[in-house]
């Protein structure tokens, strides 16, 4: 095969968003496959082989997406790639023992295997004083290492050769069997049968296994099953993905559900969902490459789920995140302003309906041109109206006038109020000394709830006054204000009257 | 075409002959191994220390698209093309578990488990793209072709043949890790047994931790043709861990590496020429036996000296029941 002449970065973007262009380029080795008529094939399931690869990605993600879950909370990752390492060996002595790819021959020595590398992870840290780590990692690579040595072994063999033997280290779903897909389609039902009849105690022995033995279920037992059917799990897997690449169909699947998703029956579910998709597009993306390994492909579909849900997760991703801390400030940042206008005001003692930018940008301590910036955001938001035709005359001029809308109304005097509120609470209950509250309530002014409101004026007998003495607007206030609709500020003659 | 597993065992064939008929190229693989374990060892022992097994397997393999893209670049295997590559890849790993972890509530645990596998994925799909065939095997990349490091080109240094370029390339590479832990020894010490109080003493931990890492990446890729991603991590743990059978003190386990990369090289190598199968497989095989062997009868925490059953025969002497206590 010739290198192509064509810039490898190039072509490895363009691969990633259009495989089947990629496939033109090595058209030099494949010249009768047009990718169109290769995803119709793929689509149709007209082919046997398409139809066992597409049964098994489905029967695979499902089983593996849902052990996931459970890898995922238990924090058993690693876990789940030492497991994956150590059925090698019996993968290749199952196929040495049948001396064809017999199923059933491999799928005994792949557990066994799997089984045996839990025990001996399990009986070093019993008896040394080797770490975790490093016993996962002893067991991963050791026996890794027998069942290459089988492995190589086995292709010097007669029926070696024509065996697809190599095909359990990076994957070949389209070289699954029949058989092979009903003993992964067997592992996919019992997997669905063990999580419906065993939700409740697998969901409490993973989050909290002192618990689940006080309430009485057999916390051993449910490891042991967890484990016996992982096993099962991986090693039905291992024809489609690969020995290697196993332990990402647990990881990954698992872990953009839980960006997703509190719940664990929702968790399970997307993530076999996800499991699925990654392992239908892994296999569609290798057949368009004709026969290139499967198991690389749907890690890299799965990847470009978790991808997506972090950054664009309704919840927990990057961008949600970011969006929902930028409407904070902005929000904390109308607050002070709209507080700044109503300390204003009752500096003048309620006389004036309006406040000046450049009163305004006093109180905030800020240049007036920042003012104005603010007054001009808190107008876009309908928390406030400039006055008179400011239009017309100098952008920043300080005298420009500004008047709280209802709305805007409302909202500043509940900001007050939870100050003002919070800092009789710290003198009064929690005993600070007046002059150490003000910080603490600049801060707390912007979260409270009115029903945290109401508890605080139960317990502070309904105050009139906070520790400066100045007047705390009360409920009537803020509600008889926003009433008013055109001149919020004539509702404060109640103030006035205090 | 062979038909039984073990062939029969001949002594000659398997011991003398690699030895006599074809010495030179012999010594060059048990040379190669012996480096890559010395190498690898030495750096593990601190790699165990500090509890970052795992983290060197997903290095080990999240190196490989670095490696394999450089391969594309420069069709060839030019060392520093790959050594740049794997430091990009290396870097690329550290900053993406990070990010995960510490932008997203996934556990670090799988964050690893994420990153690796995914890079993993875009090297194998490169190398099964563009480079099957062509510069290495997919499935070498998995246990390496240490039997074919003699046939490749000799490197020349001042008209001395020093022989072929892995070799000296591996040998260079340890020596660089052995004089690095000489000089460095106190603060890798010290920051792999207490991060707290190497800080205190104002050793620089994070500066440590990201030279070790370095030094790791580059003893991967020096290492990687000769026995894969995956076998390397069994050179990184099983020389620390097994001299801890028999050593307590760190000097005792860096010096007990050395006599352990010779028993591997040599055992994975005669092993390998009886039953014909790979030899850095049949390398970690003999790693993995010489482990059972000191977990069994290691004299620190070996499981016959902690029995109960067979503790007489070593401890009698100095847990003499007196009759008092029994009595």
């Amino acid at each position: 095969m010739k290198v192509p002449r064509i810039s490898p970065v190039f072509v490895l973007l363009v691969f990633f968003a259009f495989p089947a262009l990629v496939h033109a380029t090595r058209i030099g080795d494949v010249t009768d496959l047009d990718w169109s008529e290769q995803t119709f094939r793929f689509l149709s399931l007209r082919d046997a082989a398409v139809r066992n690869a597409v049964l098994g990605s489905v029967f695979m993600g499902v089983s593996c997406g849902l052990f996931g879950g459970y890898v995922v909370a238990r924090r058993l990752a690693l876990f789940g790639d030492t497991l994956s390492h150590a059925v090698l060996p019996g993968v290749a002595l199952g196929f040495l023992w049948s001396r064809t790819k017999d199923p059933v021959a491999i799928f005994v020595g792949a557990t066994v295997a799997g089984l045996l590398g839990t025990v001996v992870v399990a009986w070093i840290r019993k008896t040394t004083r080797v770490k975790e780590d490093s016993a996962l990692g002893l067991v991963l690579s050791g026996f890794y290492a027998v069942g290459i040595c089988i492995l190589t072994v086995i292709q010097e063999m007669e029926f070696g050769n024509q065996s697809g033997i190599d095909k359990f280290l990076f994957g070949q779903a389209a070289a699954l069997s029949s058989a092979d897909v009903s003993l992964m389609g067997a592992v996919a039902i019992g997997t669905l049968m063990m999580v419906t009849l065993f939700n409740k105690e697998l969901l409490v022995t993973s989050f909290d296994e002192g618990f689940a033995r006080s309430v009485g279920i057999p916390v051993e037992f449910m490891r042991y099953v967890l484990l016996v059917g992982l096993t099962f799990a991986v090693v039905t897997s291992l024809q489609a993905v690969g020995v290697v690449l196993v332990s990402a169909l647990l990881i990954t699947p698992a872990a953009t559900a839980y960006l997703l998703t509190d719940r664990m029956g929702t968790l399970l579910l997307l993530s076999a969902l996800f499991g699925v998709a990654g392992g239908l597009l892994g296999s569609y993306g290798s057949f368009l490459g004709n026969n290139l390994p499967t198991g690389p492909f749907m890690v890299l579909a799965c990847t470009s789920f978790f991808v997506v849900a972090f950054f664009c997760g309704p919840k927990h991703g990057l961008i949600s995140k970011w969006l929902r801390r930028r409407n904070r400030v902005r929000q904390v940042s109308f607050e002070n302003t709209m507080k700044a206008a109503y300390q204003v005001l009752e500096a003048g003692d309620f006389s004036k309906e309006s406040v000046t930018v450049g009163a305004l940008a006093a109180r905030r301590r800020t240049s007036v041109a920042e003012a104005r910036r603010e007054a001009d955001d808190l107008v876009k938001a309908g928390f406030a109206s400039m006055l008179g035709s400011d239009d017309d005359g100098p952008r920043y001029s300080q005298d420009a006038r500004l008047s709280l809308t209802p709305a805007g109304w409302e909202r500043a005097c509940q900001i007050v109020r939870n100050h003002r509120l919070w800092e009789l609470y710290l003198t009064n209950e929690a005993r600070y000394a007046a002059d150490h509250v003000h910080e603490d309530a600049e801060k707390i002014e912007h979260v409270l709830g009115e029903k945290v409101v109401r508890h605080l004026e139960r317990i502070l007998k309904d105050p009139r006054r906070d520790p400066h003495g100045s007047v705390i607007p009360s409920l009537e206030d803020i509600e008889r204000g926003a009433g008013l609709s055109t001149n919020p500020a004539s509702a404060t003659g109640y103030f006035r009257q205090n | 075409m062979r038909e039984e597993f073990f062939p029969t065992f001949d002594y000659g064939s398997v011991f003398v002959d690699p030895w006599w008929s074809g010495f030179e190229s012999t010594f060059q693989v048990v040379l190669m191994g012996f480096f890559v374990c010395l190498a690898c060892g030495v750096i593990g022992n601190f790699v165990v220390a500090r509890r970052l097994a795992l983290v060197g397997d997903a290095i080990s393999h999240s190196l490989l698209p670095g490696i394999a893209i450089a391969f594309v670049f420069t069709s060839s295997r030019s060392l520093p093309a790959m050594l740049i590559g794997a430091a990009v890849a290396g870097v690329l790993t550290t900053v993406l578990i990070e990010l995960i972890h510490r932008k997203s509530r996934v556990k670090p645990d799988a964050a690893i488990g994420i990153v690796f596998t995914t890079l993993f994925a875009v090297g194998v799909v490169i190398i099964s793209i563009w480079l099957d065939n062509v510069h290495l095997d997919a499935d070498c990349v998995l246990y390496g072709e240490i039997g074919l490091v003699p046939l490749r080109e000799s490197f020349i240094l001042g008209g001395a043949n020093l022989g072929p370029l892995p070799i000296a390339t591996m040998g260079a590479v340890a020596l660089l890790d052995i004089l690095l832990v000489i000089v460095f020894y106190r603060v890798l010490l010290v920051t792999s047994f207490d991060a707290g109080l190497a800080r205190s003493l104002g050793m620089p931990v994070n500066t440590t931790h990201y030279g070790l890492m370095i030094a790791l990446a580059l003893t991967i890729v020096a290492a990687f043709e000769a026995v894969g991603v995956v076998l390397v991590v069994a050179m990184l743990i099983f020389p620390a861990v097994t001299a801890g059978f028999f050593f307590e003190r760190l000097p005792a386990l860096l010096f007990g590496v050395a006599p352990l990369s010779l028993a591997y090289s040599l055992g994975g190598f005669h092993l390998a020429k009886w039953l014909d199968c790979s030899i850095a497989g049949a390398m970690v095989v003999t790693a993995g036996a010489l482990f059972v062997v000191a977990w069994f009868f290691g004299p620190k925490g070996g499981l016959v000296y902690r029995s109960r059953a067979l503790g007489f025969l070593f401890t009698a002497s100095k847990q003499k029941i007196s009759p008092q206590i029994v009595g």
